[in-house]
């Protein structure tokens, strides 16, 4: 550790110049998390890993909402006297000294009894006693040693959650079932035909039965489920042949052992359906870390400041809040509805809204949309809609939020199980009318043979294990995809939909230009000495491009909130700002950002902020514009279209002044003209558009914080490898049909020996698991390498 | 040779003991989360040597 970074949270400490017990810290608010941790022995927190804390942040005011004890009810998941068990998400947990430290906050206060972490989900469990610590402490507490928990409106909505663990329950019951029933067949298989195994043959079968029985009827009724569906809506999915293959495969043994025909086929059954959950099981990979539904409500407090009439203060449920209340917004918080600013300066940042960073003034009298954020100081608004009347929250109530995606498209594998159903009865048909003439005895055992064979179950591990892998491997690779489902659709798709601001810009940095007459040494000097005193973003960026290095003590410094900035400095006057503000009336206009210098009352020129973009755009584009359509929807004005089109292939459409409705609508438009349509965006006014879309690709610079509900989130960083990740998806379509075509060979093999009526038990148990495990060792395989195409 | 009987009934109460245990866990969520008992396990020394040590438990007012 270099001896210059605080001992803490790791930033750079040289500047800050505070010690405490030897260590070095950049900030009191570090130093006190050291106190704190020190004055209870809970120093091996830094032990554990280098510089592991986060600076605790100011809180003042702003939890008083868990006073409300309507809101506290909600949060709390046990409730009873002395006894409150609470879940709360804290972002900051990252690696093993979080978990340490909130796993013996009881050493912090005696009225917590015990905590226990999920590191996957980011979450803690705190059994506490509300009588000594109240909810709010307990936040108050956790925010001072920096793991502030994040409480939204999300948490207040959903209630208790249910983990549902029922498929590993089914496949637990079925891989018992599969191992105990494999060894009580061995003696048939063998047909050793010695005396005492002959004599216990009916206890060993009628074992076998019984095990299987919890397997068909329990581990296996989704498959039912599922083919009854598909018949009543008349589609024949995979699970119908599935569903058949079970139910003939039980009958038949059952028959078969009470009239001691044979031994039946109760391995193979129970294998079938072991194999077949273990698919699903596999397929099934979750980030617990993500979250692809989130609205608007994750975004959301629960409460807010209200003012009431007589001027007192207080805290209300966001639901509750009416037309014509007064509410309180302090530093830092979301206004959740949209309302009339009547007191205070505001200076709001969309970025949740738009992915724009910069920051919006505005003065009294002004209207404000919900999902902003206060940024200076507080103010007090007055409200006009409720939060589900809100510009912003009115988006979810359109009809696109409440379909299921998935629901509405056939997938590869029920394309292929329509034609396959088909034909294995027509074969067994045939083969059994074939019999009925030639060995009449041998019919129904044909007959069920050739389902019992035909059952998919190579065909359907082929996609499960293949859309699995691929998922592990995007995942690796910094792209989250939500199901198996988002693969598929992504192979097909021919037109990707962009959005501008924070998906191919990057949110931070921005390029400057200058125009206007050139400004001496002197004027630079003092442009930059102005520009450090101010806090506004804008000055901000101004001031790191601007390369002199002294900087003056100013003769008098004033900021204009809204408007800019005045300094004077040896009788030289700087102002800068807006247009009007510096003096200059006649204005072209112009869209993009800008800020005016004038020096003396006389207009020196102006800075023009435009987007930066994300590296790697235009080769991706180059490269996409081959077998795509390619649009860029954005909500923003024009200003920045010349840049754009100079960087984009010329084939590229642009729209700028999209509202989030009219991007929602501009893509079901692109479908209905047969279009299957990526969509690509990072903030809440995006969230139509990736509901809409085919596939919703969410971009975000860090995959921890919050993205709008979506398809699939992808990290900033590798948006320019895009284009081999769909072509990593269309590679996985190809892999599964690949081991369609091997399946189909097994089942030929299969259909050989059912149709001449020859399968034995030891024939199914050998080419049923043969099948499986050679279409699952294929598509792993084949997986990994079409791996190599990402870097 | 009925011996069998009492070895069948041993091999599948155990088999069903085991069965039983995993349900056990599964419903008591131990498979909810596999990565933090991983860590957990190895702050058994720490925590030791903090309750030897008799800590304190103020300064949060």
């Amino acid at each position: 550790m270099g001896k210059s970074t605080c001992y803490h949270c790791g930033l750079d400490a040289t500047l800050a110049n505070i010690t405490f017990d030897e260590k070095l810290f950049c900030c009191n608010g570090c130093k006190t998390v050291y106190e704190i941790f020190s004055v209870n022995d809970l120093t091996c927190y830094y032990d554990l890993e280098t510089a592991p804390g986060a600076t605790p942040k100011d809180i003042e005011g702003k939890y008083n909402f868990l006073e409300n004890s309507k809101i506290i009810e909600q949060l709390l998941e046990f409730n009873e006297n002395n006894t409150q068990i609470i879940t709360l998400y804290i972002p900051h947990i990252h690696c093993s000294s979080c978990i340490w430290i909130l796993e013996n906050l009881n050493k912090l206060s005696p009225s917590i009894s015990t905590s226990i972490v999920n590191f996957g989900k980011k979450t803690v469990r705190v059994n506490f006693n509300a009588k000594t610590l109240s909810l709010k402490n307990l936040v108050t507490l956790l925010s001072s040693i920096g793991h502030e928990p994040y409480i939204s409106l999300d948490d207040y909505s959903i209630g208790k959650k249910h983990i549902d663990r029922s498929l590993i329950y089914k496949l637990g019951i079925a891989g018992f079932a599969f191992g105990n029933v494999m060894f009580l067949s061995f003696p048939e298989y063998f047909e050793v035909g010695e005396f005492w195994l002959e004599q216990f043959k009916p206890l060993f079968r009628w074992l076998m039965f019984t095990f299987s029985v919890p397997v068909v009827f329990y581990s296996a009724q989704d498959y039912f489920i599922s083919a009854y569906k598909g018949l009543r809506s008349k589609i024949l999915n995979i699970d119908v042949p599935i569903a058949l293959g079970v139910s003939v495969l039980f009958f038949r043994s059952t028959f078969e052992i009470i009239f001691d025909a044979g031994s039946g086929f109760f391995d193979s059954l129970t294998g079938l359906i072991f194999f077949l959950l273990l698919g699903k099981f596999f397929q099934q990979k979750t980030y617990s870390f993500l979250s692809f539904e989130r609205d608007y409500k994750s975004y959301f407090p629960i409460g807010i400041t209200k003012i009431n009439t007589n001027g007192k203060e207080e805290s209300v449920q966001i639901y509750d809040i009416e037309k014509g209340d007064r509410l309180l917004i302090r530093n830092e918080e979301l206004i959740p509805v949209d309302c009339i600013l009547t007191k205070g300066n505001a200076r709001i940042d969309y970025s949740f809204v738009t992915g724009e960073s910069k920051t919006v003034s505005k003065q009294s009298g002004d209207k404000l949309f919900a999902g902003g954020k206060q940024l200076h100081g507080s103010i007090e608004v007055d409200v006009l809609k409720s939060v589900e009347q809100s510009y912003l929250t009115q988006l979810w109530s359109n009809d696109v939020f409440k379909k299921d995606k998935s629901m509405a498209f056939t997938n590869i594998t029920n394309q292929i199980s329509k034609r396959f159903t088909i034909s294995i009865l027509i074969i067994a048909l045939l083969a059994t009318t074939f019999w009925l003439v030639a060995d009449p005895t041998k019919a129904t055992n044909v007959f069920t043979s050739v389902l019992i064979i035909a059952c998919p179950c190579a065909l359907a591990l082929a996609a499960p294990f293949t859309f699995g892998n691929v998922l592990r491997i995007l995942g690796k690779k910094k792209f989250y995809l939500k199901n198996a489902s988002v693969i598929e659709q992504l192979a097909k798709i021919n037109t990707i939909i962009f959005d501008k601001t924070g998906t191919i810009t990057v949110n931070k940095e921005s390029a400057i230009t200058y125009e206007g007459l050139e400004l001496s040494k002197e004027e630079t000097l003092l442009l930059k000495s102005t520009l450090r005193g101010s806090n506004h973003p804008l000055s901000r960026s101004l001031y790191s491009i601007l390369n002199e290095h002294n900087i003056l003590t100013l003769d008098a410094f004033e900021e204009h909130l809204g408007k800019g900035i005045e300094a004077t400095y040896n009788n030289y006057q700087i102002k800068v700002g807006s247009a009007p503000f510096v003096g200059l009336t006649s204005e072209t206009a112009l869209l993009n950002t800008t800020v005016h210098v004038s020096t003396n009352n006389q207009y020196k020129g102006r800075f023009t902020f435009y987007n930066d973009y994300r590296k790697g755009l235009p080769n991706l584009f180059n490269s996409l514009k081959i077998e795509y359509d390619l649009v860029i929807l954005s909500g923003d004005n024009e200003g920045e279209k010349e840049n754009l089109t100079k960087l984009l292939p010329t084939k590229t459409k642009l729209l700028f002044n999209q509202k989030p409705k009219d991007k929602l609508e501009y893509i079901k438009h692109l479908q209905h003209e047969g279009s299957n349509v990526l969509m690509i965006g990072d903030g809440l006014n995006d969230a139509g558009a990736l509901a809409q879309s085919n596939v919703g690709i969410a971009i975000s610079e860090n995959v921890n914080v919050f993205s709008p509900a979506c398809d699939a989130i992808l990290d900033a960083s590798k948006l320019n490898q895009l284009h081999n990740y769909i072509k990593v998806s269309k590679t996985a379509i190809k892999i599964i049909k690949w081991s369609f075509g091997l399946s189909f060979i097994y089942n030929c093999i299969g259909l050989y020996f059912a149709v001449s009526g020859q399968l034995s038990p030891v024939v199914a148990a050998i080419l049923m698991p043969l099948s499986s495990i050679s279409i699952v060792a294929f598509t792993t395989l084949a997986t990994n390498l079409s791996k190599r195409k990402l870097e | 040779m009925s011996v069998i009987y009492v070895l069948l009934t041993i091999s599948i109460i155990v088999a069903i003991c085991f069965f039983a245990a995993f349900i056990i866990a599964l419903k008591k969520g131990q498979f909810d989360d596999s990565y933090t008992p991983s860590v957990r396990m190895l702050f058994e020394d720490e925590l030791i040597k903090e309750n030897t040590k008799k800590s304190i438990l103020t300064k949060k007012d």
